[in-house]
């Protein structure tokens, strides 16, 4: 090899910017490769550790970016910065959560585990690379990697009717949107003769911006806003979360909707991207409108909580329409904050539904304060912070965002949002007192809870409280971050 | 005769997006609607290499992902389909519909 090639070959500190996803890479690849060697009957298990070990050392992966130097890696295709090991961590901590809530849930859905665990490894190689990314080509793809895994794992309990048509729905609805996604990138490319977000912002804010930049903007917003199941943009969301597997509903209601969020604060605010407010403004009034009054009427668990994602999702784009300054942290408390508290009400779910997902109606919880305390109390805690009651993450997580929308003056905005707030409080108190003021249906014994999901709701519910009690250490972390975006 | 432009291309891409969309809402069966998600990804792929002619080569590498990534979508979406075929005998939309509130 010449000299000069040598030196365009990528350099040890750039390999170190995408350790997280060689981790999970490596560990996905393991699994795929031990699942036909082992015995079936245990194969579940210990497929599940090795998944665990796998999310823990990309945890420690991500802490360990902390002390490199921030930088740009790959031909300025990634670029690790406080932002991006936000959502990292994010991201893998809810990989670690699901793991943990998969190992009782694999073994009394009697599913095969092999593929399972490698897919949520994969997906979350997905969110933590859309994190980084900071050109069009790599977020398309690791947009995929992130979306093709889980239109999989929606599927994945395939002799269960509901499960393989919700991922029918999913992919259809899915692929489409990522094809709109994708004509608005082609478009941004032909409007500013590039795909890296820098270089678009700046083209951008140099002259005068073309037609085809707001079309492309658009269309774009189109592709992203269904993946984080905004309106007008929700309509799969209910359907697919009420089939797929329950653990994987958590999984798929918060870390690939936190990647989706980073990808869209990069390009809307580091590409500058003209026409957002109004645009940002429609869609945040819409989700939380629509989301809050869909879930009134829902019986069933999951399908209120995906009415509930979508308003969540309109919550935290009313930080988008906000100054940048106040606005991106808000948005990067509110992704945190909402991964914690749902993958926590999954978990609860994915336990509590038994064999063949029996019990997901909201009449099945009735009486489960007496029947089980323990999940009884800690669903709670997860519901009364989705409501946004203090002492939860929830809690900050809306006062930050709807700070931050008074003070860019959205006084509109922020009325509907917090009239919205309190009609959420009406379904998310339904299951509460359906769960300690009525009388049990049935008297069999709820499973006790093993150690798995324990410690996955021990972890979420720390961090819900702990987001509500100390949030200042990560609202100044997300602060700094958000400095280096603009 | 006048020579052809990037305009052009970008009309006929333009064409293929609607025609795209215009099937995907349209038609029953699950097979065509994924054959007209294709013909989106063609319409981006024929823009990225218009766009090409103005700036540079970048365009036609993007469209070669664009295209590996169609095939994997495929892969996966026929899957996907043979599962849900299996237990509902049919490949029709309108047919997917257990799920609803």
């Amino acid at each position: 090899m010449t000299p000069s090639t040598l030196q365009t070959l990528p350099q040890g500190i750039e390999y170190v910017r995408i350790l997280p996803e060689i981790v999970l890479s490596a560990f996905g690849i393991v699994i795929m490769l031990l699942d036909p060697l082992v015995d079936q009957r245990r194969s579940s298990r210990m497929l599940g550790t090795i998944a665990l070990i796998g999310s823990l050392a990309a945890i420690a992966a991500s802490q360990y970016q902390t002390q490199c130097p921030p930088g740009t890696a790959f031909w300025d295709m990634v670029r690790v910065d406080a932002f991006s090991i936000f959502f990292h961590i994010v991201v893998t901590t809810v990989t670690a959560v699901v793991i943990l809530t998969s190992f009782e849930y694999m073994d009394v859905q009697q599913l095969h585990a092999g593929e399972y665990y490698a897919l949520v490894l994969f997906g979350a190689v997905g969110m933590c690379l859309m994190s980084s990314a900071v050109e069009l080509v790599l977020i398309f793809i690791a947009l995929e990697i992130s979306s093709i895994s889980t239109y999989i794992l929606a599927g994945y309990r395939r002799r269960v009717a509901i499960s393989s048509e919700s991922s029918v729905k999913y992919f259809l609805l899915g692929s489409f949107a990522t094809a709109f996604f994708l004509y608005g990138v082609a478009l941004m490319f032909g409007a500013t003769g590039s795909t890296s977000i820098a270089k678009i912002g700046e083209t951008l804010n140099a002259g005068p911006v073309p037609l085809l930049a707001y079309v492309a903007i658009a269309l774009m917003f189109v592709g992203l806003g269904f993946k984080v199941a905004a309106a007008p943009f929700h309509i799969w969301t209910p359907d697919v979360y009420e089939g797929a597997p329950a653990p994987i509903v958590g999984f798929m209601s918060t870390a690939p909707k936190a990647a989706v969020f980073a990808v869209l604060l990069r390009v809307l605010f580091e590409a500058h991207a003209p026409g957002r407010l109004w645009l940002i403004w429609v869609v945040a009034a819409l989700s939380m409108t629509l989301g809050n009054i869909g879930a009134l009427v829902q019986d069933n668990i999951k399908r209120l909580l995906a009415y509930s994602s979508i308003a969540h999702a309109g919550y935290l784009l009313v930080a988008f329409a906000a100054l940048p300054s106040s606005g991106i942290p808000a948005a990067m408390f509110y992704t945190a904050a909402y991964a914690a508290m749902n993958v926590g009400c999954f978990a609860v779910i994915s336990h509590f539904a038994s064999a063949g997902e029996r019990r997901v109606t909201l009449e099945d919880y009735a009486g489960l304060g007496r029947r089980s305390p323990i999940l009884a109390a800690t669903l709670t805690l997860f519901l009364l912070s989705l409501i946004g009651i203090p002492i939860t993450g929830g809690f900050f997580a809306k006062f930050y965002v709807f700070s931050a929308a008074l003070q860019a003056d959205l006084v509109g905005l922020t009325v509907i949002g917090v009239l919205n707030s309190a009609v959420g409080a009406y379904y998310y108190l339904r299951v509460i007192v359906m769960m300690y003021m009525r009388e049990p249906r049935e008297e069999t014994p709820v499973a006790p809870i093993p150690f798995g999901l324990g410690a996955a709701l021990a972890i979420s519910g720390f961090a819900t409280l702990y987001l509500g009690l100390l949030p200042g250490r990560v609202l100044e972390y997300a602060r700094s971050a958000a400095a280096l975006l603009r | 005769m006048a020579p052809i432009t990037t305009l052009h291309y970008l009309v006929v891409a333009a064409a293929l997006f609607v025609l795209g969309v215009v099937g995907v809402l349209t038609r029953r069966n699950v097979v065509v609607v994924l054959m007209s998600i294709e013909l989106i990804l063609n319409a981006v792929n024929l823009n990225l290499v218009a766009f090409s002619r103005i700036w540079g080569l970048q365009g036609q590498i993007f469209s070669i992902f664009v295209i590996t990534d169609a095939a994997a979508e495929a892969a996966v979406g026929l899957g996907i389909l043979i599962a849900f075929f299996r237990n509902k005998e049919t490949v029709n939309v309108d047919e997917v519909d257990l799920l609803k509130w």
